[in-house]
C-alpha cells in the first residue's frame, strides 16, 4: 500500500459473483488530466470495473486509492464528494425536472436536508448553470422539461450535471451510444475540452471514436486486462486483434 | 422577503387555490352545516393532514406507506392520555377501588398509574410527545429501512406490518392502553369543556388553520431543493446518490414530515371527536388515508384535502344506505381513480382543456426556487411545471 503519484492507482482489483469473476485481479493507474478509454468485448467487466470505482459494486478483493485515499470501504456519496463522477450507460437524468433544475439539483452545494430546505441559487451558482449549459450545446433549453430532449442531448445533460460537480476524475460508459454522426463529433470536442482539468475514463465500443479521442487504452477480457498502451499499438497487437478487434 | 413568501403561499395560482381552500373551511362549511354536520367535517380535516403528508412523501417522495394510521394514532394517542388524565380526577372516579386512575386501568385491577403515563398529566409535555413521539418513531423506521435501501412494495408491507403489530398490541394491553374501546369518555382540556357546542367551533377553526399551516410547510418543503431532489429521486435514485447525496437522509426527513402532520391530525381528532381507539390505526384507515390523497391528487397538497372530504362524504352517505356495498364501492373508486385519473381530481382540474377555458396563459415562471432565471428573457411557460401542485408527468407505479 505505498504512496502513489497517480490520481487513480487500481491494484489487484477483484470482485466476484458466487464464484464468478467479472473482474479478476486488475491494475490499472491513471495519471492527472489523462483520458483513457476501457475497450473489451461485451461481458469483459468494463462496466463492473466503473460500478467498483464508483463505490455501486463492493469489491471482493484490492484497492481503489484516488489521490491516495482508499475508496473501496466509502460510501457513494462519500466517493462522489471525494471528486469521482460517473455518468451511467443509459442517460440517467431527472425527466420531470427542467434542464436548469437538472443542473441546479446536481449544484455540489446543499447537500443535507436542512441545508437543502434553505438552499437558493445565487448569482454564482445561476452563471455556473449557464456556463455548463453552454459547454453541453443546451443554453437554449434551459427551461424545457428534460423528458422534452433527444437522446443525444440528454447523454449531453448528464455529462453536465457531472461537470457542475467539478469532479476530478470522470467516468463515461458509452457517452455516444445511440448518437447520430454530428452528435458524436460534437461530443468527441466536449471531452476534449472537459478533460483539459480532470482525469476522464471512457468506456467506448465504437473504435473509430476511440481513435479520436483516447491518449491511452487498456483492453479488458474476462475480467483482466490484456494490454494497454496508446491507440496505435493496441491496434496492431495479436491478442487484441484475437479477442476484440478481428471481428 | 417577497421569495419568501412565494415559496410559502406558491405561485398566483396556487395562491388562489390556497384562499379558496380556506374559504372553504372557515367560510362555506360553517356557514351551511349545523354544528353536529360541521364536527364531522372537522374530524374528517383531521384526516387530509394524512392525506398531505401522504402527498409528501408517496406523491413526491415515491415512497408508499401503508401504515401511515401508526402516526395518526400515535398523536391522538398522546392526547387522548392527557385528557383521559384530567376526566380521572380522584373525585371524579371516586366509585374505583383505586380512584384517580383511568376508569379502565381500575376495570383491569391496576392500581397504580403505569410510569409512562405519568408525563401525560402536564400538557406542555403533552404537546411535545403529540409531535415527537409519533416523529421519532417514524424517524426509526425510516433509519432501519432506508439505511438499508428498503424501498417500493416491500417498504409499504413493513409499514402495514408495523400498522398491525400497534393495533394487536395495543388491544392487547387493556390496562394500559384501554384496549379494543381505546380511551374514551374524554371530557375537558385544562378546565374547558371540549364537548359543548362551542367548544367545537373553536376546535374546529384551530383544526383548520393547522391544517392550512401545514398545507403552506408542505409548499415550502416542495419549492425548496429537497422538493426537487424528491421528485429527481423518485425518477432515477441512483443518479441522485451518485452525485453526493445520502438519499436515505431526504427519504426519512419526508417520511418524518408525513408522520408528524398525521399525528397533528390524530391530536385533533381525538380533541373533536372525543375518544381514540385503535380502529384508527390499523391497516384498513391507513389505506383509507391512502385512497383519500389518491383521490384527491398525490401530487397535490390542497387536493389531497377535497379528496379527503369528498370520500368521507361518500362515505357518509352511502355506508347509511348500502352499508355492505360500500367497501366493494370504495376500493372501486380507488381502482378507478388510478387507472383513469392518476393525478387525481387536481390532475382533472389541472388538465389542459380546464387550463385553456379558465387559466390565462401562464405569466413568466414564479416557481420559488428559480427566482433568479425569471429574470432571464428565455424562460419559457415550461418553467411553470416546477410550481409544486403543477400537472407533472405521472409517475410510474405506486411504489417503486
Amino acid at each position: 500500500m505505498s504512496n502513489t503519484d497517480f490520481l487513480l492507482a487500481i491494484e489487484n482489483l477483484t470482485v466476484s459473483f458466487d464464484g464468478f469473476k467479472a473482474v479478476n485481479d486488475v491494475t490499472a493507474y491513471i495519471d492527472y488530466n489523462e483520458l483513457r478509454v476501457v475497450i473489451g468485448p461485451n461481458g469483459a467487466g468494463k462496466t463492473t470495473l466503473l460500478d467498483l470505482i464508483c463505490g455501486k459494486t463492493a469489491a471482493t478483493g484490492g484497492s481503489i486509492r484516488f489521490k491516495n485515499r482508499e475508496l473501496t470501504r466509502l460510501a457513494e456519496h462519500r466517493i462522489v464528494r471525494e471528486g469521482v463522477g460517473r455518468k451511467f450507460q443509459t442517460p440517467s437524468i431527472y425527466e420531470n425536472l427542467t434542464v436548469y433544475e437538472n443542473l441546479e439539483v446536481s449544484y455540489p452545494s446543499a447537500r443535507d436536508v436542512i441545508k437543502a430546505l434553505f438552499f437558493r441559487v445565487d448569482e454564482e451558482i445561476d452563471a455556473r448553470i449557464r456556463e455548463v449549459a453552454e459547454t453541453i450545446f443546451l443554453a437554449d433549453c434551459l427551461d424545457m422539461e428534460a423528458s422534452l430532449l433527444s437522446h443525444g442531448q440528454k447523454q449531453w445533460l448528464e455529462i453536465g450535471m457531472l461537470l457542475i460537480q467539478g469532479p476530478e476524475l470522470l467516468m463515461l460508459d458509452e457517452p455516444v451510444a445511440g448518437m447520430s454522426v454530428k452528435e458524436r463529433e460534437q461530443t468527441a470536442e466536449l471531452l476534449k475540452r472537459i478533460c483539459k482539468d480532470r482525469a476522464v475514463i471512457v468506456i467506448e465500443h465504437d473504435m473509430e471514436f476511440v481513435e479520436r479521442i483516447a491518449n491511452r487504452v487498456t483492453v479488458l477480457h474476462q475480467g483482466q486486462v490484456l494490454a494497454e498502451g496508446p491507440m496505435s499499438e493496441i491496434k496492431n497487437n495479436a491478442k487484441v486483434v484475437e479477442v476484440y478487434l478481428g471481428h | 422577503m417577497a421569495t419568501l413568501t412565494q415559496r410559502l403561499l406558491g405561485s398566483r395560482g396556487d395562491l388562489l387555490a390556497l384562499l379558496l381552500l380556506a374559504a372553504v373551511i372557515f367560510l362555506v362549511m360553517p356557514l351551511t352545516l349545523d354544528i353536529f354536520r360541521l364536527n364531522l367535517v372537522g374530524k374528517y380535516l383531521t384526516y387530509a393532514f394524512v392525506a398531505v403528508g401522504l402527498v409528501l412523501c408517496w406523491g413526491y417522495g415515491g415512497i408508499l406507506s401503508l401504515g401511515q394510521g401508526i402516526f395518526f394514532g400515535l398523536g391522538g394517542y398522546c392526547m387522548a392520555m392527557f385528557l383521559k388524565l384530567e376526566a380521572s380526577d380522584p373525585e371524579a372516579t371516586a366509585i374505583q377501588s383505586t380512584p384517580g386512575i383511568p376508569d379502565f386501568m381500575d376495570w383491569n385491577q391496576l392500581t397504580e398509574l403505569p410510569w409512562f403515563w405519568v408525563p401525560f398529566e402536564n400538557f406542555a409535555f403533552t404537546l411535545i410527545a403529540v409531535l415527537v413521539v409519533p416523529t421519532v418513531f417514524a424517524f426509526l423506521i425510516g433509519v432501519a429501512m432506508f439505511k438499508r435501501r428498503v424501498s417500493g412494495v416491500y417498504f409499504a408491507i413493513i409499514t402495514q406490518s408495523i400498522a398491525a403489530i400497534l393495533t394487536i398490541l395495543i388491544i392487547g394491553q387493556q390496562g394500559l392502553t384501554g384496549g379494543v374501546n381505546g380511551i374514551t369518555d374524554l371530557r375537558t382540556l385544562l378546565g374547558w369543556d371540549i364537548r359543548t357546542d362551542s367548544a367545537k367551533y373553536v376546535l374546529y377553526y384551530l383544526n383548520g388553520a393547522l391544517l392550512i399551516g401545514c398545507i403552506v410547510i408542505g409548499r415550502y418543503i416542495l419549492s425548496s431543493k429537497v422538493g426537487k431532489l424528491l421528485l429527481a429521486l423518485k425518477d432515477k435514485e441512483d443518479r441522485v446518490r451518485f452525485s453526493g447525496y445520502d438519499v436515505s437522509n431526504f427519504k426519512i426527513f419526508v417520511f418524518c414530515v408525513a408522520a408528524m402532520f398525521s399525528a397533528v391530525g390524530g391530536a385533533m381528532f381525538t380533541l373533536q371527536v372525543g375518544f381514540m381507539s385503535p380502529s384508527f390505526i390499523g391497516i384498513v384507515p391507513s389505506i383509507e388515508m391512502v385512497i383519500f390523497a389518491a383521490v384527491g391528487g398525490r401530487m397535490s397538497l390542497i387536493g389531497a384535502v377535497y379528496g379527503t372530504l369528498l370520500v368521507n362524504y361518500g362515505k357518509t352517505a352511502f355506508s347509511e344506505s348500502y352499508p355492505e356495498l360500500w367497501l366493494f364501492l370504495m376500493g372501486a373508486l380507488f381502482i378507478g381513480v388510478v387507472m383513469a385519473f392518476p393525478n387525481g381530481l387536481a390532475g382533472i382540474l389541472k388538465s389542459d382543456w380546464i387550463r385553456r377555458v379558465f387559466v390565462r396563459p401562464p405569466l413568466a415562471a414564479i416557481d420559488g426556487g428559480a427566482a433568479v432565471r425569471d429574470a432571464s428573457p428565455a424562460a419559457k411557460p415550461a418553467a411553470t411545471a416546477s410550481s409544486p401542485d403543477d400537472n407533472l408527468p405521472r409517475p410510474a407505479g405506486a411504489g417503486r
